[in-house]
């Protein structure tokens, strides 16, 4: 009985989904597999908790960031290619701050040098101790500055780049964010230097035993996901009870009929971008501290994974950004298990790209925030 | 409207019956009694029932007409019947052929073509561009027949045939003027004649206008109406959905009235005029 | 009077015709180009050199600028992908292309002739844009433009990654060569003069240039035959392409981009138009690749990042979206003030001063805020100028999508079929019709 129920239940979820039912087979299979390979000691428990470990961090940021960029796409209903700038910016402006505390404002390095990030390893993050346990005030200035920072670059350039061509196509913002991305990112080469540095001192971490090794949970672990979830615990909150997240769940459905209705826009447009660009250069200064190192390019590669994960949750949905996040940094992480690490990345766009292509509305529908 | 009616009508037809020779479509005289039946057509969007088992035929040659309340589902049937949408259940016959689910395109190719409620003229192509984009079997959408030297003289060939196609409807239609402009140029009224214009030149054996005159001013709207009327002489075929009551009961001879996505009646004019049903339907729900 | 307003007319009338704007625009660059080289005194073989790597550069782009408005211009689709489709051609062709290996360790090919390569590289990008056409053309246009932007960086990985690095086919070893690259043994130029018994004219040449710029002139002549092959390139592209707008397949593209379910309605076959479309683009940038990279000596997946799609972008605005010649145009300006503009004028600069350029940012704004020295500063700049072009790149591109969105010839009206569209005379029939003789190239009369 029980077989041909599940079977005849399982053939109506095929009818009504047969996308989904695949993605969620395809799933299943592998976490079958999964389990498979940790009962057989093919992978071991510690490697697997490493990636998941990875994953779930990485994700954390792509999530945080993607509350920013779907928030302006929805509102705005252009595809931000600057976002991953801006991510790149908040890192640069928080860290500069960070070194700057650090280092007893130049009392123990050059000042350009602090400002600088360490351009051409002029003074080290290790050698500063940057680190939340090792300097917590420099960390702390880091996170207020690398938000405060990124919120008025995103509102300068909303100012004179995005606001002018209010009226365009969608994709007619699109080419103009491209250009702002060009500006960002190589302006941040020319004054911060290409080199890719480490930022961050050595932190005390906790080491937990499981079979094969241990798995490590470092500070910077715990900080970023402290960090991420309060803030999307209280960008939830802020658009659930708030007349503006009102607002702005209305313009998100229908910008004509919100402006109809007397909801004043152009100062929505200013707090998305406020809410976005402060969400996105934490995210930017978390992810450089988790990781430990800064580059340039930094945002520009983290940029395709955020909009993997703002697709895949629904553009619009700031759920569906944390949700699309996630699963977008674990696809990333845990790929490897599977196929050559090289592809790991590969087989994130591929998600987003099957997304896409069968359920483009997202897998969490429509277009409402939040 | 009888088959002789339209071989012996010699006036202002030169358009149809030419493009009609050309192509070497099958004349009028093999024609179905019934163009168009549609039979318990039913389409929902998630939960919402847009078409609730709608029947309902169109006879050849005559002018009919789709009226009801706002979302009474005359858009969604449209859009069933010229392939937009995938009905959930039910036929869609044309010519005595079962068209239902084919491709928008395949539907158009076969002979019933649309326009749409707001002109969906091609803004940045001239009146001309518009025109010359409608005729069927063109050599030239091959792409490798527009890149081969010896090939293309054909081409050529027939984009000179097409060209004076497309001047003579420019002219059938008074708007030859036009000729060069762009089309996103034109006033809402003349971009509606762009539009039954370039439907003609697809020779189809029916047309479905959705709303060909809102927007419309009364004077461009009477020629509209001659234009059809001529049109219908000549063997055209028309279902015209309308709000405007008072039009669609002087001009067409037979009447479809939809009300909550059901055919409620249908019937001439004079019936529907006196019909309880339709005058509640009409009151009850908002006009 | 009359003579001179004829004579405005007739250079009015010489204007309007296509083929002499895009000489006019390459006249000026050239000009500009030779008249900073003498006015620094830059010696003529660096001189002849930087003509030649700006002709290079101005074929490139031209022929990207192309086959992108093929896919824009013409169709709508939106493809910030072009850099895989690149990729994926000179990949191919190197494969195909490449002497077998002699030893297991080397990298070889299957040692194919090089145009049998280059046909390959084509259709290897042509059916790759189809496996990326199936299913994504019917998408939106941003959510097209994310899909082949993450496809390009999927090839890119593919070719980084270790996994096909280097496989056996038969007995034979080939692959792509992982993050070290493919080394690129060919000499294109010298196969084509050799085959086209152009050769002659090649030493003709070399022994012209030899007296004016000494010895090993061989080198500065071949560069310069490259690039001149490449402008010939670009005029086919550009004929192909606009016989292609023209023709009713052309009139079908440009209305789907308009309007793609009126399109339909009219009883064409959109997918299959815009899949054929694309594929044709996908083809011509795999071959834009092949032309690009075949003489580089090497091949690194890292040279195909996706900002190298944005500069075609970019050089496709500047021209004018939907217009071939625009495109050329664009190319051509993109190339030389953009591209190799910044870098010649730092060439120019350094061998006209020494530059000492402090190391890092703050070695060159601490003396301005110290003793309001401007020179370190300056020095950093020229110093970095391949970083600021970027920048200014990204300036230019902002700055027109503000003031100038239909590019450098502003609106165009040009029509989309393979006759003139004028009612013809009365009486003659279609006899009499002249096709469209001033622009050449389409009527076959």
């Amino acid at each position: 009985m029980g077989v041909s129920e599940s079977y005849e239940r399982g053939r109506n979820l095929f009818q009504s989904n047969p996308v989904g039912f695949v993605l969620g087979l395809a799933v299943l299979i592998l976490m079958l597999d999964l389990v498979r390979q940790l009962v057989t000691g093919e992978l071991d428990v510690a490697r697997f908790g490493l990636v998941l470990k990875a994953g779930i961090m990485r994700g954390m940021v792509i999530g945080l960031a993607g509350i920013g960029l779907s928030l302006t796409y929805s509102i705005l209903n252009f595809a931000n290619f600057a976002h991953g700038d801006y991510l790149t910016s908040g890192a640069f402006a928080g860290m500069a701050v960070s070194y700057l505390v650090a280092g007893k404002f130049g009392s123990e390095a050059n000042i350009g040098a602090l400002l600088l990030v360490g351009t051409g390893g002029s003074v080290f993050g290790g050698a500063l101790g940057v680190g939340v346990v090792t300097a917590p005030a420099a960390v702390l200035a880091g996170v207020v500055v690398a938000g405060v920072a990124t919120i008025g670059l995103t509102l300068l350039v909303d100012r004179y780049v995005f606001r002018p061509i209010r009226d365009r196509s969608g994709i007619a913002l699109l080419i103009t964010s491209i250009g702002v991305a060009f500006v960002l990112r190589y302006l941040i080469l020319f004054v911060f230097g290409g080199s890719k540095r480490g930022v961050t001192a050595e932190q005390p971490s906790l080491s937990v035993g499981v079979p094969g090794g241990a798995i490590e949970i470092g500070t910077h672990d715990v900080a970023l996901f402290v960090v991420a979830a309060a803030l999307m615990a209280g960008i939830h909150l802020l658009l659930q009870n708030t007349k503006l997240g009102k607002a702005m769940r209305a313009m998100a459905d229908n910008e004509d009929l919100a402006r109809v209705t007397g909801i004043p826009t152009e100062r929505v447009v200013k707090y998305t971008w406020i809410l976005g660009g402060g969400l996105t250069g934490v995210a930017g200064y978390m992810f450089v501290l988790w990781k430990g190192t800064l580059g340039f390019f930094d945002g520009w590669l983290l940029l395709l994974l955020v909009f993997a994960a703002v697709i895949l949750g629904g553009i619009g949905s700031i759920y569906g950004a944390i949700t699309g996040g996630l699963v977008i940094g674990i696809t990333f992480s845990m790929a490897p298990i599977w196929i050559p690490s090289a592809f790991g990345r590969a087989a994130a766009f591929v998600v987003m790209i099957v997304i896409l292509i069968a359920k483009p509305e997202g897998i969490f529908g429509g277009t409402s925030t939040a | 409207m009888s088959d002789t009616e339209v071989e012996a009508d010699p006036a202002g037809s030169e358009t149809g019956n030419e493009s009609r020779a050309l192509e070497g479509a099958s004349g009028p005289d093999e024609r179905e009694e019934v163009s168009l039946r549609v039979e318990k057509l039913r389409k929902t969007f998630g939960g919402i029932v847009a078409v609730d088992g709608a029947s309902f035929a169109v006879e050849s040659g005559t002018i009919t007409g789709l009226i009801g309340p706002n979302g009474a589902g005359k858009s969604t049937t449209f859009n069933c019947v010229t392939g937009v949408y995938e009905p959930t259940e039910g036929t869609v016959y044309f010519e005595g052929e079962d068209i239902t689910g084919l491709a928008p395109h395949a539907v158009a190719n076969g002979g019933l073509v649309r326009t749409f409620q707001i002109a969906r003229e091609l803004g940045e192509m001239t009146v001309l561009e518009n025109l010359m984009l409608a005729p069927k079997n063109q050599r030239g959408e091959a792409l490798w027949r527009s890149l081969l030297p010896f090939v293309r003289d054909e081409v050529v060939e027939q984009e000179r045939d097409i060209r004076e196609r497309c001047w003579d409807i420019l002219d059938f239609f008074e708007i030859d003027h036009l000729a060069d402009e762009y089309a996103k140029n034109l006033s809402g009224g003349q971009r509606k004649l762009l539009e039954l214009a370039r439907a003609l030149l697809t020779d189809p054996e029916m047309l479905l206008l959705d709303e060909p005159f809102a927007g419309v001013n009364p004077s461009l709207e009477e020629r509209l109406l001659t234009h059809i009327h001529d049109l219908q002489a000549e063997g055209y075929t028309f279902l015209i959905v309308e709000h405007d009551m008072d039009l669609i009961m002087e001009h067409c001879e037979h009447i479809v009235v939809m009300h909550q996505g059901k055919v409620l009646t249908e019937g001439p004019p004079a019936d529907i005029r006196s019909n309880e049903a339709v005058i509640e339907a009409y009151l009850g729900g908002d006009v | 009077m009359s003579a001179a307003t004829d004579w405005r007319d007739r250079a009015r009338r010489l204007w309007d015709r296509d083929p002499v704007k895009v000489l006019a625009l390459l006249a000026v660059i050239y000009a500009v180009y030779i008249a900073l080289g003498l006015a620094i005194g830059f010696e003529i073989r660096g001189q002849i050199n930087s003509i030649a790597t700006l002709t290079f550069y101005i074929g490139v782009f031209g022929i990207l600028a192309l086959a992108l408005n093929l896919h824009w211009g013409y169709t709508g689709l939106f493809n910030i992908g072009i850099v895989g489709f690149m990729a994926i051609g000179i990949y191919t062709m190197a494969v195909v292309s490449k002497p077998v290996a002699e030893t297991a360790s080397q990298i070889g090919g299957l040692g194919a002739p090089l145009w049998v390569g280059m046909i390959a590289g084509m259709v290897a990008a042509a059916v790759l844009g189809l496996l990326v056409a199936l299913p994504a053309l019917r998408l939106r246009a941003d959510y097209l433009a994310i899909v082949t932007i993450a496809f390009s960086e999927i090839v890119r990985f593919t070719l980084l990654s270790r996994t096909f690095q280097e496989f056996q086919v038969g007995d034979r070893t080939i692959g792509l060569g992982g993050g070290s690259g493919l080394i690129l043994p060919f000499n294109p130029l010298q196969s084509f003069l050799d085959v086209t018994r152009l050769n002659v004219l090649q030493d003709a040449l070399v022994a012209l240039a030899t007296p004016v710029i000494g010895g090993n002139a061989d080198a500065v002549v071949n560069s310069m035959l490259y690039g001149v092959l490449l402008l010939v390139v670009v005029a086919i592209y550009y004929v192909v392409l606009t016989r292609i707008g023209r023709s009713p397949f052309g009139r079908v593209l440009k209305a789907i981009r308009e309007d793609e379910d009126a399109t339909k309605a009219l009883g064409k076959d959109t997918n299959v138009v815009k899949t054929k479309a694309f594929m044709v683009g996908c083809a011509l940038m795999g071959l834009g690749g092949v032309l690009w990279y075949m003489q580089s000596g090497a091949i690194t997946p890292n040279t195909f990042r996706p900002r190298l799609t944005f500069f075609i972008w970019i050089a496709l605005i500047i021209g004018g979206a939907g217009s071939n010649t625009g495109s050329v145009m664009g190319g051509a300006v993109f190339a030389a003030a953009l591209f190799q503009g910044p870098r010649y004028l730092q060439n120019l600069v350094e061998s006209a001063i020494e530059v000492d350029a402090p190391s890092n940012f703050s070695g060159a704004v601490a003396p301005i805020v110290d003793s309001l020295t401007l020179n370190p500063f300056l020095f950093y700049v020229i110093d970095n100028v391949r970083q600021l072009q970027l920048v200014f790149m990204g300036l230019v591109l902002i700055w027109l999508m503000h003031n100038r969105p239909e590019g450098m010839l502003g609106h165009r009206k040009e029509e989309a079929a393979s006759v003139s569209l004028t009612r013809p005379p009365a009486g003659q029939g279609t006899a009499a019709d002249g096709g469209r003789p001033d622009t050449g190239g389409d009527a076959n009369e």
